[in-house]
């Protein structure tokens, strides 16, 4: 998000869903659409059958891969040199967009001279993508008009996610593919409300619509609506927490509906913070290997038992509704109104729309939004004023930053790749059947898909004496994990695949403590790893 | 755009041309019965109920396929159109189980709507008979292939919806069969249990297994309202009975998805009643969770962050809000993290 934020001037998805169905071409890096994002995957099959030209970037045989007009079998950590590699013989061949170049961005000399080194042959060496490959795909994104990119947590899992992300930005803006419908940057947010929940300002440091707090205006502006006088400093973002809290300086945390002890790269390095810890609040669903932790734990209410909204992928904003009373007798909004008061803050609000309606007034991009308007169909913001249609696609006249900012971006290699010690290069993702941490809860899926299987190239296997079924122990700098292991060439040899769903096999026990320097996004595609039979299949 | 006239039961029209019939009626408030029709589903033309009288036209067409053209004159209910219907019904039901008093359909099955509108109460019509196994391999789609009328429509929400092509007709005349590649079992198949196909199924074949005795159509009370799995944000209808969730059903009305769900969408909601959520407030007393009351519990939580904010400073708390959470519980945490606590220490998983 950052990465967007600095090459447009904002973060989220540039284009809607709907759009697939217009565009030309797909093209798809670092994205498992199909199984993180099941409906939008539907809608790419269909468009690639319908004829719209289909682009793969993967190191896994993943399903949309089969569909794919060119696969290309990336290596782990290496996507930097290959977008340059694309972008250097678009430049070199003047297939890039002069016009939108002069009219609409900035700094492409230092782009132009950054990528000039990444060479066809050059970026082979390093991606493992033949050079032919390279120009086709080359060609083929910046000779079509109407040509989506799409990408997810491959391209931002990494310590140079931000820089991934620029890249990609900087990719479209060469070949003018921003701004009109079927064209755009598109990260497909992965949880149903990551992107209210930054809208919303649940971030260190931004107010709601990414006001940021060290603004005197914004900041003057919140305090007086609430009523108090505010801090100005940012603070922490979620590795840092646990740092602070490890070094004994974060002394008490409330979290809601989050489990960081499963799905935080490094698990042991949380839990510690956590046993630090003065204090500690956790608000769940469930008792989570979080909420062990916890001093008092409360009771959360599910989606079904809540009013609000959530804020899709493509930035629209839709209903939750109450179907049923809350369990706990409390719906989570009514809960942190309770505290507010027991600490001398009365909140007042009578329903989830009266929050709503508070947030819209402060929130200029939600400020013709209601959820009168958003009865049916929902809106996608920016939608200022009441009578604003919403807005399906960004940056359509000019960038929300004003030009687009060309962004010069060099290799960074992963902060741990496999040796002698540790030979094997872990990567971790999402299955179908499972979302995160959550769908373990379903019994009915539980009951089909009970466990962790970790992929094992067929060549690998061999030498190593592994059949599907095998347990294996999978080790770490950081930590071991035991999980069931299934041969196929969905990986390419050398790498195994995990997914992190399962507590019994707590996978990020094992992934790298590396970090994003702006996001802190952990490098959770990337870790070295050594893994031994410890059973066979029965 | 070209236009199209023509007379549908007397009554002048104008659509575009390509409409077929069946759409063209429509629009100008004529229904006409289809079992295989589905608006975002191509068009199939395997049913026949939906044939029409076209003056000119040697035999019954079926509206669901045949394009308009100008100056056509259509009859949707002559009695030739009646009696084709009410023997095409006959033809279905001669196959068919008639066990509707404990049919998971009951309430909601097409070819029972139409036998009663058509006064269709038994078939005339006697002959063999399927008795094939129910399959019930999977926790997610009950399959019973003695209630399938072949109309494709699970054939083609796999296809052209999910495109995983995992369903398609099998053996012939008598014997034909929608099922998997080499009639297997769903569980033993390419199936990803999306539900696509249970959504658009006319009868009893294919119905959610979570819902199995538990609910009848009529009783159901649709809320509409978000996933709450990933970023995609489908639109679905959560089914309550006594103050439960039953159950999810998609219709066509989908802001972003139409239909189409996958599998946790569709069949992962029974984790709101796991036996393992927590339904009180629990405070740790020596080491050991013991259940509390709401006051207890948010009265320990206040005294205790008010100690440490003027102990520590307002920096020394830090809170977790949740990307899985509604956007007004994330602006409250905020709030409370900044107005409340004093300390702009908020995040969330935006990163995972």
């Amino acid at each position: 998000m950052a990465g967007l934020a600095t090459s447009f001037g904002s973060g989220a998805m540039t284009n809607s869903i709907s759009e697939i169905a217009q565009a030309e071409l797909l093209f798809l890096i670092g994205t498992n659409t199909t199984e993180a994002h099941p409906v939008i995957g539907y809608k790419m099959r269909q468009a690639a059958r319908k004829g719209a030209k289909l682009t793969v970037v993967d190191p896994r045989r993943i399903e949309l891969a089969e569909e794919a007009d060119y696969w290309l079998r990336i290596r782990p950590g290496t996507d930097i040199p290959f977008l340059n590699g694309l972008m250097n013989i678009i430049i070199a061949e003047n297939l890039y967009d002069r016009v939108f170049v002069e009219e609409r961005t900035e700094n492409f000399a230092a782009l132009k001279e950054t990528v000039e080194k990444y060479t066809p042959g050059y970026v082979s060496g390093l991606t493992g993508i033949p050079v032919e490959d390279l120009y086709a795909v080359a060609r083929l994104y910046a000779g079509t008009d109407k040509a989506m990119i799409f990408y997810t947590l491959g391209i931002t899992e990494h310590v140079c996610g931000t820089n991934n992300v620029m890249s990609i930005a900087n990719l479209a803006m060469l070949t003018g593919h921003m701004g009109r419908p079927g064209t755009g940057v598109n990260p497909i947010r992965g949880q149903n409300n990551v992107q209210g929940a930054c809208d919303m300002g649940a971030l260190p440091n931004v107010f709601s619509g990414y006001q940021r707090v060290i603004d005197p205006v914004a900041r003057e502006k919140f305090e007086q609506a609430w009523g108090v006088s505010l801090p100005g400093e940012i603070g922490l973002m979620i590795p840092e927490m646990f740092d602070r809290a490890n070094a004994g300086e974060v002394k008490a945390m409330y979290i809601l509906g989050e489990n960081p002890v499963l799905t935080d790269p490094n698990s042991n390095h949380i839990r510690s913070g956590l046993e630090k810890l003065e204090f500690l609040v956790v608000h769940e669903l469930f008792l989570t290997e979080t909420a062990e932790y916890a001093d008092v734990i409360l009771p959360a209410a599910s989606f079904a038992e809540t009013d609000g909204t959530f804020t899709n992928t493509e930035r629209r904003v839709q209903r939750v509704r109450k179907a049923v009373e809350p369990l706990p007798g409390k719906t989570n909004w009514q809960v942190i109104m309770a505290l507010g008061e027991k600490m001398g803050y009365p909140m007042s609000y009578g329903s989830a729309e009266e929050i709503f309606k508070e947030m819209a007034s402060l929130t200029p991009s939600y400020g013709g939004i209601s959820y009168a308007r958003i009865d049916e169909k929902g809106l996608q913001w920016p939608c200022p004023t009441a009578d604003h249609p919403g807005t399906p696609y960004l940056h359509a006249n000019s960038f929300v930053r004003g030009r687009g900012l060309f962004q010069s971006i060099e290799h960074i290699p992963p902060a741990e790749m496999p040796d002698q010690e540790y030979p094997f290069l872990l990567s971790t993702g999402r299955i179908l059947y499972h979302y995160n941490v959550t769908t373990p809860y379903s019994a009915a899926i539980k009951s089909m898909w009970p466990e962790e299987y970790a992929e094992v190239n067929p060549e690998d296997a061999a030498r190593l004496g592994f059949v599907t079924g095998d347990t294996a122990r999978v080790t770490s700098r950081r930590g071991e994990v035991t999980a069931k292991v299934r041969v196929t060439d969905r990986v390419p040899p050398g790498m195994i695949w995990m997914s992190f769903h399962y507590g019994e096999s707590p996978t990020n026990v094992l992934t790298s403590a590396a970090l994003d320097p702006v996001t802190k996004t952990g490098e959770y595609k990337v870790c070295a790893i050594k893994i031994e039979k410890i059973r066979e299949a029965v | 755009m070209e236009m199209v006239k023509l007379s549908i039961d007397g009554k002048e029209i104008e659509v575009p041309a390509g409409t077929t019939v069946l759409n063209a009626a429509e629009q100008a408030g004529i229904h006409i019965p289809r079992l295989c029709y589905e608006p975002d589903l191509s068009p199939f033309g395997a049913c026949r109920l939906c044939v029409v009288e076209i003056k000119g036209m040697r035999n019954l067409p079926a509206s669901c396929v045949t394009a308009v053209a100008p100056g056509m004159v259509v009859q949707t209910r002559s009695p030739a159109v009646i009696e084709a219907r009410r023997t095409i019904l006959e033809l279905l039901i001669a196959n068919h189980p008639q066990d509707c008093l404990t049919c998971e359909k009951m309430g909601a099955c097409k070819l029972a709507q139409y036998c009663y509108e058509y006064g269709v109460k038994q078939s005339s019509l006697q002959g063999e008979r399927h008795n094939y196994a129910v399959d019930d391999s999977n926790p997610f789609i009950v399959r019973d292939p003695n209630k399938c009328i072949l109309c494709g429509k699970c054939i083609r929400a796999c296809a052209e919806i999910t495109g995983k092509n995992n369903l398609d007709f099998a053996y012939r005349g008598f014997d034909t069969k929608a099922t998997t590649f080499y009639d297997v079992p769903f569980v033993e198949s390419d199936c990803v249990f999306c539900g696509n196909c249970v959504s658009v199924c006319p009868t009893g074949a294919l119905t959610e297994k979570q819902m199995q005795g538990k609910v009848r159509h009529w009783e159901c009370q649709k809320v509409r309202t978000t996933c709450p799995f990933c970023g995609t944000g489908c639109n679905f209808d959560l089914c309550v009975k006594d103050g439960k969730v039953v159950g999810v059903v998609s219709g066509p009305e989908g802001a972003v998805n139409g239909r189409a769900l996958c599998i946790k969408g569709r069949f992962g909601w029974d984790f709101i009643y796991n036996d393992r959520r927590l339904t009180t407030p629990l405070i740790k007393r020596d080491g050991k969770f013991e259940p509390a009351s709401w006051d207890d519990a948010l009265v320990l939580i206040a005294d205790r962050l008010s100690e440490i904010k003027a102990k520590y400073g307002p920096d020394a708390f830090a809170s977790l809000s949740s990307a899985r959470c509604t956007n007004e519980e994330n602006y409250l945490v905020q709030k409370f993290t900044r107005a409340v606590m004093g300390t702009n220490n908020v995040d969330h998983c935006a990163r995972t």
